[in-house]
This record gives C-alpha cells, structure tokens and sequence, in this order.
C-alpha cells in the first residue's frame, strides 16, 4: 500500500521522479524526496514482514527463528543489532547480523547455504527474507548505541583483518574501498564519498541500513552496498555472508561505534 | 607456566576479555586478510580471481601505505614508465569528440560489464565546462591544454598519464587504463586530444 502510494508520487511529481531515475539527482532533491518518505518509510513495511518471518515456522525444518541466538541469548532481539558484527562461540567467528540471521535459517530451519546464496538481494520483484528479517532485527534497535564487539580477540582480529581489508588495492583498475572512502568531501560524479575512517562519517556505513533505496525503490542491506561497491571496485565477487564482509562491517561499525543508530532508514 | 598461573589467578576469560590484543604484526594482519579474501571471493563474469593479486606497484603501495620510500618509488616508477606503449605513427592526437564520449562513458572492467570500456574520466575530474556532474578525487582538467601549453611534451605527458598513471606518480589513485589495456591506443588518442586540442570546448 505505502509502496504503491510512494510509487505513485514518483509518477506524478516531476522533480521525484528525476530524483528516482536519474543517476545523479542532486542533494537538495534528494533531501526533498526524503522528507516526504520518512513520515511513512516504506522499510517499515519489510521490518513487519521481518517479524512475521521470525515468529512464523519454516523451512524444511517447520521451526521458526524465536530460538535464534544473535548475541543476547536464544530469542533476545532487542537491542541484539546494535551489538553486532560480534564474536559467536558456536561457529567461531564473528557474525555480521545478516550472516547470523543466515546461520540460523540454516542450523534452525534446515535451509541450504547454497539456496540462500543463489539470489541473496532485492530486486522490483523479490525481497530476499534474510533482507526483511534483518529489517526486523535492526528495527529492534532503533534508538540504541552502536557497540559492536570489541573485547573477544577475534572481533580483534576481524576489525585489524577488515581493515586491512578496507585499505587493500588491487583489481584492473588500482582501487581499495580507500580510493572512494578514505579522504574527506570527494565525489564520484555528485555522489558524496563518506570518508569511513573517520567516526562521524562511518555512521554512514550504518545509519539508514538496511534501508529503502529510491533508486530502484527496494530495500537493501548492507550485505548488498558492500557487493555493489566491490563490483564499482573491479575486484571479483564476495561470498554472500562471507567472513570478509563481516570483517568489513566490523572495521566500519567499530569506527561508527557510540552514536545512536536510528533503525532502518532511507537511502538514496 | 607462569602464564597459566596468572591466567587462573585472574579468572581466565575475564583477563582475555579486557584486554584482548592483536599479537600480529601489519604484515601478518596483510596477509592473513589477503588469503581469507582469496577464500571467500568468487570469479564473476569477466572480473576473475587473478584480480586480488597485487603487482609490484600495488605491493609497494600497499605495504607503505601509499608512500614507499624515495628510492623503490623511483625505480617503480621507471619501470611503469617503460611499460607505455607510444602510437607507432607518432601521432598523440586524435578526435576531441569521441575523447568526450569516452571521458563521459563510466562503465567497463566491472563484472557486470561485456566489453567497451570508458574512461570514467568525469568520475573523477572536472574537464569539459558543459558537464557541472564531476567527481572530485582527480584534480580539474579544465584548460588543460591552455595552461599547460599546447606542446608536444605535454601531448607526450597527457597521452602517458592516462596510458599509465603510475609511471608519474607511483600510488596515484587513478586507474592505468593502457596498462591494463582497458582503453585501446585510438581511445587515449582521442582523450589526449579532448585536453590538449587548442579547439577542445576544455580549453575555451
Ligand atoms: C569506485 C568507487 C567506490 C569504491 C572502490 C567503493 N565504493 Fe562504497 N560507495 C561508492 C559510491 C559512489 C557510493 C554512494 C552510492 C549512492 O549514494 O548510491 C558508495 C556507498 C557506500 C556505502 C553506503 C554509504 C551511505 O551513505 O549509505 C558504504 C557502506 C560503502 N560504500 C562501503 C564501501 C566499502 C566497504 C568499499 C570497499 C569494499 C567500497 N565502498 C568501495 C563508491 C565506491
Ligand atoms: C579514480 C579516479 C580517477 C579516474 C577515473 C581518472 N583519474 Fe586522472 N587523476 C586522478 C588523480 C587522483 C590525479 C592526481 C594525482 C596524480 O597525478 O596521479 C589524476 C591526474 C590526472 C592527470 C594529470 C593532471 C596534472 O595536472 O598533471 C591527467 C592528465 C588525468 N588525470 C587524466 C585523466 C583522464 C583523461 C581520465 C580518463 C581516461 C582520468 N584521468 C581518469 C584520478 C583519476
């Protein structure tokens, strides 16, 4: 309903509708279109979804997700997002929420990896459920402070890895994710670059995720913003919930750390 | 011995969990990063797994944080600068016009993209005046030419750079689009000609 109400100012207000297709809409116009949305964010609409995913059994297993561990014990999903990339004893790494929620489809609901890795993104058409459980998880949270794990040596090890990560160049043509977010006020045609090194500016990475992107008007994760910007970076394709991703995450919520997170958002 | 001591006096986990440290040096960290990414990439279209290696250049680059020391810099450096292939005609200038469309053209070497490679120079660089959508990571092209002079070193400088970026900078940000061979020699023709033709709308 929202969607479709959204979809229609698109169609009607000129203006909007350049903000929805254009690749470059300017700022001012895109500050305009999210005013309008945040009264009524469409991402709300996955979160609900989200949460009828979570409490409603599935998969081959029939069980729902109500005994999903995200860090807090079996079941606490308040407040579990804001705590996350984080260390889980029972898989010995460190999980990004989506990689956790994707754990738990798999050992509770008996999915398959492969099955859940085969189209993991949104598109006009499909909402991935990891995409709207996620939506859930992170709605949960909204309000909270960033704190991420930080004390186990392997959310250590996964910050120092990510970073390395995040500074890495290579590919055809010489970029890491430095070369776009590593120095203050640059842009790729209009488009801001937030410089994720820097603890204001890494709120970015995770203010408004996942969130309800205009252009193409699906929700995204941010599972999804990092893919995307590894193919911008000419490097070959990230494993859906891999540990570098989670390792990523780590480094840019630990640099976000401390400042509120205010669910999911809007995004351009 | 000592060690499991101290670690039991102080209750084990509690002691690891307030103060957790990295025991690896930055090489190690590098490394250990560089071969979980060799793990969980895949090769996708035309972007293979070949493209997480690092060259001589990136190595350096990355080992130094974008600034090695003076003397690798300038051997890399003239390494990079033999690698450019010069037009076997001579002739560095080609049709400003089709450089714009080149300049424009952001697509290529993405594992989404078939072929045709652009330049994506407007990512990056403000250059033609009618274009106000411009990135800001390169310096501004703009007059180019005519603040450069319209010479045949700097013809030789712009075809060069664009061939190999690194030849003249050693960790510059900019892509080597020859090197690499993601633009054809009549492409950096034709973007030599788009900074340094004295009729170029760049260099009105
Ligand atoms: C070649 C350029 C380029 C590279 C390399 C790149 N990015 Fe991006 N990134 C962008 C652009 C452009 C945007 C903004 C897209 C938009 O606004 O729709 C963006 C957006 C983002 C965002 C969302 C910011 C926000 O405000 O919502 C995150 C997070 C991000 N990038 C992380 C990364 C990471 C991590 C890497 C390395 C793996 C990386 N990027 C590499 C160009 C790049
Ligand atoms: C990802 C960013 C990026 C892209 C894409 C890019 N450049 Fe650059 N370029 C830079 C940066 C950064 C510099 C300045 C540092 C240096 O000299 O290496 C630069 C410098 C230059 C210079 C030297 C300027 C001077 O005043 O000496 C020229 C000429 C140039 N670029 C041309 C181009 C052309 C033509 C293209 C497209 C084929 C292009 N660039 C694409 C980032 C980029």
């Amino acid at each position: 309903m929202r969607v479709a109400l959204v979809v229609g100012l698109v169609a009607a207000v000129p203006w909007l509708q350049a903000a929805a297709q254009s690749v470059d809409p300017t700022a001012a116009e895109f500050d305009k279109f999210r005013a309008v949305l945040e009264k009524d964010n469409p991402a709300e609409l996955f979160e609900a979804k989200g949460e009828h995913l979570w409490r409603t059994p599935g998969g081959p297993k029939k069980a729902s997700l109500e005994k999903c561990d995200l860090g807090l014990g079996p079941g606490m999903v308040k407040g579990a997002y804001a705590q996350m990339p984080r260390y889980f004893a029972d898989v010995d790494r460190v999980m990004d929420a989506e990689a956790r929620i994707v754990h738990c489809m798999i050992s509770l609901q008996g999915f398959s990896y492969a099955e859940l890795a085969k189209a993991p993104f949104s598109n006009e058409v499909r909402t991935p459920d990891p995409v709207s459980l996620v939506a859930y998880v992170a709605g949960q949270s909204r309000g909270e402070k960033l704190a991420p794990g930080r004390s186990h040596p392997k959310e250590l090890a996964a910050y120092n890895n990510g970073k390395a990560v995040f500074f890495y160049r290579a590919g055809s043509f010489d970029f890491s994710c430095a070369s776009c977010h590593g120095v203050d006020n640059q842009r790729i045609r209009t488009q801001p670059l937030p410089n994720f090194t820097k603890p204001d500016q890494a709120l970015a990475a995770v203010q408004g995720w996942p969130g309800y992107r205009m252009t193409g008007g699906v929700v995204h994760s941010l599972q999804w913003r990092l893919n995307d910007c590894f193919r911008q970076q000419r490097f070959p394709r990230p494993e859906y919930a891999s540990e570098t991703l989670s390792a990523l995450m780590t480094y840019l919520t630990v640099n976000a750390s401390g400042q509120v997170y205010k669910g999911p958002g809007i995004k351009r | 011995m000592k060690f499991t001591t101290l670690a039991m006096l102080a209750g084990g986990t509690v002691l690891l969990g307030s103060c957790a440290t990295d025991s690896r040096d930055p090489t190690q960290v590098r490394a250990e990063a560089l071969t979980m990414m060799q793990r969980d990439f895949k090769s996708q279209g035309i972007a293979g797994m070949d493209r997480l290696k690092e060259d001589s250049v990136l190595a350096a680059c990355n080992k130094y944080d974008d600034n090695p020391p003076p003397e690798l810099t300038a051997k890399l450096e003239k390494e990079q600068f033999a690698t450019i292939q010069w037009p076997a005609d001579g002739k560095l200038m080609g049709d400003w016009k089709a450089g714009e469309r080149i300049a424009q053209n952001g697509q290529g070497m993405a594992w989404n993209d078939k072929g045709g490679v652009g330049g994506s120079c407007y990512n990056c660089h403000q250059i033609g005046p009618a274009t106000t959508s411009f990135g800001t990571i390169g310096t501004s092209l703009h007059q180019f030419g005519k603040k450069r002079g319209y010479g045949p070193e700097i013809q030789r400088y712009a075809y060069g750079k664009i061939y190999n970026s690194k030849a003249y900078n050693l960790c510059s940000q900019m892509p080597r689009f020859g090197h690499v061979k993601a633009l054809t020699e009549q492409q950096m023709k034709d973007l030599t000609a788009l900074l340094m033709d004295p009729a170029s709308p760049v260099n009105q």
